[in-house]
C-alpha cells in the first residue's frame, strides 16, 4: 500500500516537473518582448475595448500613447476615460495631456409615443437595422426613431434605455462616454455627440426630418419644419433642406431660452433652460 | 392600416407544439404495450413520472427561471414518459419523483431549458436513479398478460442479464447450467412482441417500430440515427457471433432485448442532443451503437444504450463543427 | 422530354395556392394617372427627359438609362405629365416618379399593335441588344437587372446553355404560367432571338411540373423550333431561383461571387423572353406586364395585364377592393414579396403579383426557443446554417458569420418558413448581410 502511495507521488511528481520544463521553455522562445510602459498606460484605461478612440481596443490605444510622440500625443484621446485618464497617461508619459471639453451622446429625434404614434403594425424582429431597410417604420416618419433600441444592445455603459412611457431611448447623462457606438450603430444616424456644455447645459434640434412642414407634422408634433425662426436669433443657426441645425457654439446660457420659446412645434431642446409656459 | 412584415408572409403548419404531439402519439404504442405487458405498476409509475416532470417543468420555469410557463410545449411529458418507460413497474413513487428532478430540473432546466440541454434529460434521471438505486431499478417484474392488477409480482433476470450471466460462467461449469440458464431466454417472438422482464418501454419492440413508422411518416425525425444505430450494433454482434460461435453475441437477441430499440428511436434522435447534419447523425449512430455492444459486452453492466447515448450526447457539439453540410458552389468543382 | 429535374441541396414544399392558374389573362383596363418610377431596376436612376405639361403617348420614352447598369423608362399611358416628383411608394419612402395623367389612349407610331406571331428575326446581334437596351427591358422574374447586360456577354465566354425560367414557385403566381399558355409561341421565337444574340443554338424551358397545360402547349409548339427543348421541373421552392435552376438543369452550380455565365449559363425569365420578343419584333417597349391579384382575402382573384405605373389600389379595386379580413398587401409572392406600406403605390416592371392575406395566412406564432431540429439546415437551398448565423447575429459577433458565408444566403426564407419554433430566421440572416458589407 505505501508503495503504491510512493509510486503515486513519484509518478505525479515527475509529470509536473516535465510539464513545467516544457512550459519554462515554451514561455522562452515564444515570449513577446514588448515595451512595458504599454502594459501599465493599458492598465490605466478603462478596458472597455469599444473602440471609441478609433483604436482597435484599449491595448492598441496604450500601444499608440506610448509610440507617440508629443505632437501626436495631442491626438489621441479617450473618451471614455476622459480628462482625468489621459491626464494620468500623460504623467506617466511625460506628455502634456491636452483640454478637451466632456461631450454626451443626444438623440436628435423626439418622436415619442405621444409625439409620433405608431400606426403600421410591424411584425418582425426587433432591429431597427433590418427594419428600416424593410419599410419607413412605424411611426410613418421617414428620418425618426424606429424605438427597436439597436441602440440600447450596443451601449456597453448601460447609459441608454428604451423609456417606456416615451418609445425612445433616453441618454443617462452620467453614463455615457460619448464613445460613439450609438452613432455608428443607428441606421437613421439619430445620435449626435455634443459637447455637454456649461453646467450640462446645452441647446439642439431634437429632429433630422428634411420634409416640409406639412409633411413632417403629419407623423409627428415636435418636428422641425423648417420655420426659420430660430435661424434669426442667432445667425450661426443654417436651415437647409427644412431642417435646422444649431451648432455647439451656440450657447445655451445666452439663447436657448429664446429658442425654445419660439419654436412653434417644440423641436428644440434645451437641457436647462428656464421657459416659461408660452400661452 | 395594414400589417407590415419582413418575408416570408406565410409559415409552415409544423410547430414545436406539433412535432412534440407527434412524439408523444409516436410513444402512445409503447405505453399502451407496457400497461398490457406489466399491468397497473406500468401505468402508476407513467403517470407519476409524466406528472412529476411536467410539475417540475412549471414550478422552475415560472418561479425560478421567471420565463413564464414553458410546459405549453408539451416536451416534459416526453420526458416523463421516456423516464417511466426507462424504469421497471415496481419503481416506488418518491424514487420516480427524484428521477423527474434529476431529468428536468438539472439536466434540462438547469442549462437554460428546451434547447440548451448537452444531455438527454430523461437518460440522465435513468441514468441517476440506476446508480442510486441499483437494487429497485434491476428489479424486473415479470410480464403479466391479463392479470391487469398484478397481485403476484415474480421478479426474474431480463435477456441481457441472462446473457451476462452466461459471460461470467467459465467454460468449465456444467453444460446443464448454461442450458438451463439460456431455456429461460425468452424466444424471439417473445422478445419482439415483449412478453419478458425489463422496462416499460423497452420490452415491446414491435410498438416501438410502429412509433418509429409514425415519425417517419410525419417526418419527425429521419431514419439515418435509428438505422445505422440498429445496424451497427446487428453487425457487430454478427461480426462477433460468427467469429466465436458464442450464443451471448447472439445478433437478434442483442437487436430485440433491452433498451436499444427504445434508445435508437426516441432517445438518440432527440434534436436537442443529437448532431443537426445528416453525417453528423451517422456518425453519432454509429458510434452509438460499437459503445452500447462494448458495454454491454464488455462493460459491468449488462445494458450499455444510455451510456452510450450519453457519452456521444457530450461530443455532439464536436460532431456539429466538424460535419457541416457543404455550401452551393464550393466544394464539388 | 426527359424525366423532371430538381436541385439536390435543400428546398420546401409550400401549399401552392395557385387559384388564378385558370383565370385567362384580362386587360386592366387605364386608371386616372399613372405613376412611373425612374428606378424600377437594380443600378441608377434613369435622367428624365421630360417636364410637367408634356404631352405623351404609349411607349414614349420618359427617362433615360443613367450609365450601364441602369434601364430606360417609357410611357404607359398617353396624355399630359402633371407632376416630376417626390411620392410615397411602397414602403412609405419617397421615390422619384412622373405622374402622367391619362387622356385617350394613343400609341406611338412604330408600335405594332397586332397579336401576329412574327418569326423572321431580320437583326444583327448588335442591334438586337441595342433594341433590348431601347425598350427598358430588365430582369422580371423580381430581380430587375437590367437585360442588355445580361445580353450581350463579352464573346469569349460562350455560354453553353440557354435557360428560360418558367419556374413560378412562389405560392399563389400564376403571371408566368398563363403568359407561357397563352403567349407559347412569342416566348419560344424571344428565345430564338436571345439565341441569335448569344451566338448559340440550344435553348431550354424549364417549367414545373405543377404547369400541365403550359407543358403540353409549350411542348407541342416546340417541336418545330429546332433546338428550343421543354425541361419538366419537380415542384419544389426555390426551384425558380437562377442558382437552383442552374443547378437542376446543368449540374453546374455558381460558385460564390460568380455569375452563372461563368459556368457557361444564360437565365432569363420567360416574361422577360416575352418583353424582348416584343421589344424586338413588335417595336414595343416595356409599359405592361402580367400581374396576377390573388390571396385569400381577395374576392376576386385574376391575372392582369397592366400597364406600368398603375396604382396598385385600381387593380385591387377590381378585384373586389380591400375587405376587413386583409391583413396584408404583398407585392410579390408570399415567400419573397415585400409588405405594402401604402397601396398606392405603382404597378413596376418587377411587380408580379398583388396579393391580399388575411391572418389565417400571415399569422405569426409566437417565438420559441430552437430546438435544434436542424430543419433550417436541411431545408437551406444554399447550404446554410441559419439556426447559427441568427444566434451570431442576435449577439452582435458579425465576425463569425464569414465563414458561415451569409453572403452566399439568397433570401428565399425557406429557413423562416420552415422553423417550428417560429423564429424568423431570414430576417437575421438579412441583417447578418447588411452587416457584413457595411464592415466590408
Amino acid at each position: 500500500m505505501d508503495n503504491l502511495i510512493l509510486l503515486n507521488v513519484l509518478i505525479l511528481g515527475s509529470i509536473a516537473f516535465i510539464a513545467a520544463i516544457v512550459l519554462y521553455f515554451v514561455s522562452q522562445k515564444f515570449a513577446v518582448s514588448e515595451d512595458p510602459r504599454i502594459d501599465k498606460t493599458e492598465a490605466l484605461l478603462p478596458g472597455a475595448n469599444c473602440g471609441a478612440c478609433g483604436k482597435a481596443g484599449c491595448h492598441d490605444f496604450a500601444a499608440a500613447c506610448v509610440k507617440a510622440d508629443a505632437k501626436s500625443f495631442a491626438n489621441l484621446y479617450c473618451p471614455v476615460g476622459g480628462a482625468g485618464v489621459m491626464e494620468k497617461i500623460a504623467a506617466l508619459l511625460g506628455f502634456t495631456a491636452a483640454k478637451k471639453e466632456p461631450t454626451v451622446a443626444v438623440l436628435r429625434c423626439q418622436g415619442t409615443c405621444e409625439n409620433a404614434p405608431e400606426k403600421i403594425n410591424y411584425v418582425g424582429i426587433k432591429s431597427c437595422r433590418l427594419a428600416n431597410r424593410t419599410f419607413i417604420g412605424r411611426t410613418g416618419c421617414p428620418t425618426g426613431c424606429l424605438r427597436f433600441g439597436d441602440c440600447v444592445s450596443v451601449c456597453k455603459f448601460d447609459a441608454l434605455h428604451i423609456d417606456e412611457k416615451l418609445g425612445i431611448p433616453v441618454v443617462d447623462e452620467s453614463k455615457c462616454t460619448s464613445c460613439g457606438a450609438c452613432v455608428n450603430m443607428c441606421p437613421r444616424r439619430l445620435f449626435e455627440i455634443r459637447p455637454k456644455g456649461a453646467n450640462g447645459n446645452r441647446v439642439y434640434v431634437a429632429c433630422r426630418n428634411t420634409q416640409k412642414g406639412a409633411a413632417a407634422r403629419k407623423n409627428c408634433k415636435a418636428a422641425c419644419i423648417g420655420c426659420m425662426k430660430c435661424a434669426k436669433i442667432n445667425p450661426e443657426i443654417k436651415v437647409e433642406n427644412n431642417l435646422s441645425y444649431i451648432p455647439s457654439s451656440v450657447s445655451a446660457d445666452e439663447f436657448g431660452a429664446e429658442l425654445v420659446k419660439n419654436c412653434p412645434t417644440g423641436a428644440i431642446v434645451c437641457t436647462k433652460c428656464s421657459v416659461e409656459d408660452k400661452e | 392600416m395594414f400589417t407590415i412584415s419582413t418575408a416570408p408572409h406565410m409559415s409552415s403548419p409544423v410547430t414545436t407544439q406539433t412535432i412534440m404531439r407527434d412524439v408523444i402519439i409516436a410513444l402512445l404504442p409503447a405505453a399502451l404495450a407496457a400497461g398490457l405487458i406489466f399491468g397497473i405498476g406500468a401505468v402508476k409509475v407513467m403517470l407519476t413520472a409524466v406528472a412529476g416532470c411536467v410539475l417540475f417543468e412549471y414550478l422552475i420555469s415560472r418561479y425560478l427561471l421567471h420565463k413564464g410557463n414553458t410546459t405549453v410545449d408539451n416536451s416534459a411529458v416526453i420526458t416523463g414518459l421516456l423516464l417511466a418507460f426507462n424504469l421497471p413497474s415496481s419503481m416506488p413513487v418518491w424514487m420516480i419523483l427524484t428521477g423527474c428532478f434529476m431529468a428536468i430540473g438539472v439536466a434540462k432546466m438547469a442549462f437554460g431549458g428546451l434547447g440548451k440541454n448537452l444531455f438527454n434529460p430523461a437518460l440522465v434521471g435513468r441514468v441517476f436513479l440506476f446508480i442510486s438505486f441499483p437494487v429497485q431499478m434491476t428489479h424486473w417484474p415479470r410480464p403479466s398478460w391479463g392479470d391487469f392488477l398484478n397481485t403476484d409480482v415474480q421478479t426474474g433476470a431480463t435477456a441481457l442479464g441472462i446473457l451476462k450471466h452466461l459471460d461470467v460462467q467459465s467454460s468449465a461449469t456444467a453444460l446443464s447450467d448454461q442450458s438451463s440458464a439460456l431455456s429461460e431466454l425468452p424466444t424471439y417472438q417473445e422478445m419482439f412482441l415483449g412478453y419478458m422482464g425489463g422496462s416499460l418501454g423497452e420490452v415491446s419492440a414491435l410498438a416501438l417500430l410502429l412509433g418509429l413508422a409514425y415519425m417517419l411518416y410525419r417526418r419527425v425525425i429521419s431514419w439515418h440515427i435509428p438505422f445505422y444505430y440498429l445496424a451497427t450494433v446487428f453487425v457487430f454482434t454478427c461480426i462477433l457471433w460468427l467469429y466465436t460461435g458464442n450464443i451471448k453475441y447472439d445478433p437478434l437477441s442483442h437487436l430485440l432485448s433491452g433498451g436499444l430499440i427504445l434508445g435508437a428511436v426516441f432517445m438518440a434522435t432527440d434534436y436537442v442532443t443529437s448532431p443537426l447534419s445528416t453525417g453528423g447523425k451517422i456518425f453519432f449512430a454509429v458510434c452509438c451503437g460499437l459503445l452500447t455492444v462494448i458495454i454491454r459486452l464488455y462493460g459491468s453492466y449488462p445494458e450499455g444504450v444510455s451510456f452510450a447515448i450519453l457519452i456521444m450526447n457530450a461530443f455532439v457539439p464536436l460532431i456539429d463543427r466538424h460535419f457541416i453540410p457543404r455550401i452551393y458552389g464550393t466544394g464539388r468543382h | 422530354m426527359s424525366s423532371k429535374k430538381t436541385f439536390s441541396i435543400g428546398g420546401i414544399h409550400p401549399d401552392k395556392f395557385k387559384i388564378t392558374a385558370d383565370s385567362p389573362v384580362r386587360e386592366a383596363g387605364l386608371p386616372e394617372y399613372v405613376y412611373i418610377p425612374v428606378k424600377q431596376h437594380i443600378g441608377a436612376p434613369a435622367k428624365i427627359l421630360v417636364q410637367k405639361g408634356d404631352k405623351v403617348k404609349v411607349g414614349t420614352l420618359l427617362a433615360d438609362a443613367d450609365g450601364i447598369v441602369s434601364a430606360d423608362v417609357h410611357s404607359s399611358v398617353s396624355g399630359e405629365v402633371t407632376k416630376v416628383e417626390d411620392i410615397e411608394g411602397e414602403f412609405g419612402w419617397l421615390e422619384t416618379m412622373i405622374t402622367v395623367k391619362v387622356e385617350g389612349d394613343e400609341f406611338e407610331p412604330a408600335i405594332d399593335r397586332s397579336y401576329d406571331v412574327i418569326k423572321d428575326i431580320p437583326y444583327t446581334p448588335e442591334e438586337i441588344v441595342q433594341i433590348i437596351r431601347e425598350a427598358g427591358i430588365v430582369g422580371m422574374g423580381g430581380a430587375g437587372y437590367p437585360t442588355p447586360i445580361k445580353a450581350a456577354v463579352p464573346h469569349e465566354k460562350k455560354p453553353d446553355y440557354l435557360i428560360l425560367n418558367g419556374i413560378e414557385c412562389e405560392p399563389f403566381l400564376t403571371a408566368d404560367d398563363r403568359l407561357m399558355i397563352e403567349r407559347a409561341e412569342q416566348i419560344i421565337v424571344g428565345a430564338k432571338i436571345i439565341n441569335k444574340v448569344l451566338g448559340i443554338q440550344n435553348a431550354i424551358i424549364a417549367v414545373d411540373e405543377n404547369k400541365p397545360e403550359a407543358i403540353e402547349i409549350l411542348t407541342n409548339i416546340s417541336r418545330r423550333y429546332v433546338g428550343v427543348n421543354v425541361q419538366v421541373c419537380a415542384t419544389k421552392y426555390p426551384q425558380g431561383g437562377e442558382k437552383q435552376l442552374i443547378q437542376a438543369i446543368t449540374g453546374r452550380e455558381v460558385p460564390p461571387g460568380k455569375l452563372p455565365i461563368d459556368i457557361g449559363c444564360i437565365v432569363q425569365n420567360v416574361g422577360t423572353v416575352y418583353a424582348i420578343y416584343e421589344a424586338v419584333m413588335k417595336h414595343k417597349p416595356l409599359f405592361e406586364r402580367i400581374v396576377t391579384v390573388s390571396g385569400d382575402a381577395c374576392a376576386r382573384p385574376g391575372n392582369y395585364l397592366v400597364r406600368v405605373g398603375t396604382p396598385a389600389s385600381f387593380l385591387i379595386e377590381q378585384c373586389g377592393g380591400v375587405s376587413e379580413d386583409v391583413d396584408q398587401v404583398i407585392f410579390g409572392g408570399p415567400m419573397m414579396g415585400t409588405s405594402a406600406v401604402n397601396i398606392n403605390a405603382p404597378i413596376t416592371k418587377l411587380t408580379s403579383g398583388i396579393l391580399l392575406l388575411s391572418r389565417r395566412i400571415t399569422a405569426r406564432p409566437e417565438e420559441g426557443p430552437c430546438i435544434r431540429c436542424g430543419k433550417c439546415v436541411d431545408v437551406c437551398p444554399m447550404g446554410l446554417r441559419p439556426f447559427a448565423i441568427a444566434s451570431f447575429v442576435r449577439d452582435n459577433l458579425y465576425d463569425e458569420l464569414k465563414p458561415l458565408r451569409v453572403a452566399d444566403c439568397i433570401e428565399c426564407g425557406s429557413c423562416a418558413y420552415t422553423c417550428p419554433a417560429k423564429i424568423p430566421l431570414l430576417d437575421y440572416c438579412k441583417l447578418g448581410k447588411y452587416e457584413l458589407k457595411k464592415s466590408k
